[in-house]
């Protein structure tokens, strides 16, 4: 019995890192583009933080609720769970791009644009290395949301560690509770520490 | 042919006029130092050279062609451009900010390294001990000293300087203007100087021309400068006084 549920907790803990990561892969490959995008599209700027930002007010349920009837990105199942995920995740991500690079001290692009340098030497050069370690909290910001948000992935049969959590309430047993929180909690945890250590490197000298 | 020319130059941003029917020649080896109030149109001038800005009328002959003619990236990359608050960049060393051009020109490593430790023993600073440092590691003067080398670095025929000395003390101002004067004995370049200081244009200018709202006052060197009699270069010359 013990050693089933270590079984359980293991498996289902591989689950929910696999949704995490896909999820948090697909929002930063189209949430810091998306950012670069708006540092030179001024008028795209309302409209995507807006989208984003209205993403993140709808409760995450009910997103669930929205999402399955649709076709392709619906259903049943994990595909629906990160499709939602990367909804939430795109906020932070979206915004702290935007921001780290609108932050670079004018005088240094223009004078990187004054030395010859093209838009893209200019952008892979300068700005995003200046703009890394804000856009690297908003990846963190992010990733720990996102572990907790993907417990909801059981109500929909996504798997992860909410199967616990939602099998624990439905029997009134705190042990299988505990079982699905405390992982998803050290899971945070780590993902924040590992993160931050990352960050802390990639200060600017 | 002269190094630079101006003809007829106006620009308009927002409806609102900075400059109109500016005309002057730089010739090779000269100095021309820009001189005006805040607002007076002098940056813009400067900005126009190297093609940052476009005029919306008239135009800008660098070496007998047009700004519109040239490769924006080619124009750019052979004019020195030193901007008042350096913008040296804060994640690259004293060695990669000084030999950025080199390198966007594809040269050697040793040939950027070479040059790199040449120049800043040009511009006063031991590259034994500078070249490791990072921008934020170096006090003010020093800093502008960098400016000055990065933009030497791949022997530009052009350089441009925009208020580059605006923010320091007096005694470190006056260190540099010595040193700007040295390097232009050495190197002979044309230069086009952006100050609203009267005092560092008369030290420095080959030639001042006195902008006012976007129109040009006068040109002249610096002793006929001095006789100047319109308002506003008697503006200027009476913060000489004191």
């Amino acid at each position: 019995m013990r050693s089933d549920l270590t079984d359980d907790i293991l498996r289902l803990t591989g689950q929910h890192i696999e949704l995490v990561a896909i999820a948090m892969a697909l929002a930063i490959l189209i949430g810091v583009p998306a950012g670069i995008l708006l540092t030179r599209r001024a008028h795209l700027r309302q409209w995507l933080l807006g989208f984003a930002s209205v993403m993140q007010t709808i409760p995450s349920l009910a997103l669930f609720g929205f999402l399955i009837p649709l076709p392709f990105i619906g259903g049943i199942g994990p595909r629906t769970v990160i499709v939602a995920l990367v909804l939430y995740a795109l906020l932070p991500i979206l915004r702290n791009t935007f921001v780290g690079i609108a932050a670079v001290d004018r005088a240094v692009c223009e004078s990187a644009v004054a030395m010859g340098m093209t838009g893209g030497q200019l952008l892979r050069q300068v700005q995003l290395p200046l703009a890394a370690q804000t856009i690297l909290a908003g990846i963190r910001v992010a990733t720990v949301t996102t572990v907790g948000t993907a417990t909801i992935a059981a109500a929909i049969g996504g798997g992860g560690l909410g199967v616990f959590i939602f099998r624990g309430v439905a029997t009134v047993d705190s042990t299988q509770i505990l079982a699905g929180a405390v992982p998803a909690a050290l899971l945070a945890l780590i993902a924040d520490g590992g993160l931050g250590w990352v960050e802390r490197r990639l200060s600017p000298a | 042919m002269p190094a630079v020319e101006f003809r007829g130059v106006g620009f308009q941003v927002d409806g609102k006029t900075v400059l109109s029917q500016l005309s002057f020649v730089v010739e090779p080896g000269e100095t021309l130092v820009l001189l005006g109030r805040s607002g007076s149109g002098k940056t813009t001038a400067l900005k126009m050279t190297n093609g940052m800005l476009l005029p919306t009328s008239g135009e800008v002959l660098v070496d007998g062609r047009t700004t519109v003619e040239w490769d924006p990236i080619r124009l750019k990359r052979r004019i020195g451009y030193v901007i008042q608050e350096v913008g040296l960049f804060p994640h690259f060393t004293v060695a990669e900010n000084v030999g950025l051009v080199p390198k966007l020109e594809q040269w050697s490593r040793p040939d950027i390294d070479r040059r790199v430790d040449e120049l800043l023993s040009k511009v006063g600073l031991d590259p034994g001990e500078f070249r490791a440092r990072y921008p934020r590691q170096l006090s003010g003067g020093q800093r502008q000293r960098v400016g000055v080398a990065r933009a030497l670095a791949a022997d530009p025929a052009l350089l441009l300087f925009d208020e580059p000395f605006g923010a320091l003390d007096p005694v470190t101002r006056c260190e540099l203007q010595q040193q700007f004067l040295a390097l232009r004995r050495d190197f002979q370049k044309t230069s086009i100087f952006v100050t609203h200081d009267v005092r560092e244009a008369l030290r420095l200018g080959t030639r001042i021309a006195l902008l006012a709202s976007g129109r040009l006052e006068i040109i002249a060197p610096p002793d006929e400068f001095r006789r100047a009699q319109s308002e506003e270069a008697c503006a200027f010359l009476a913060g000489l006084e004191d």
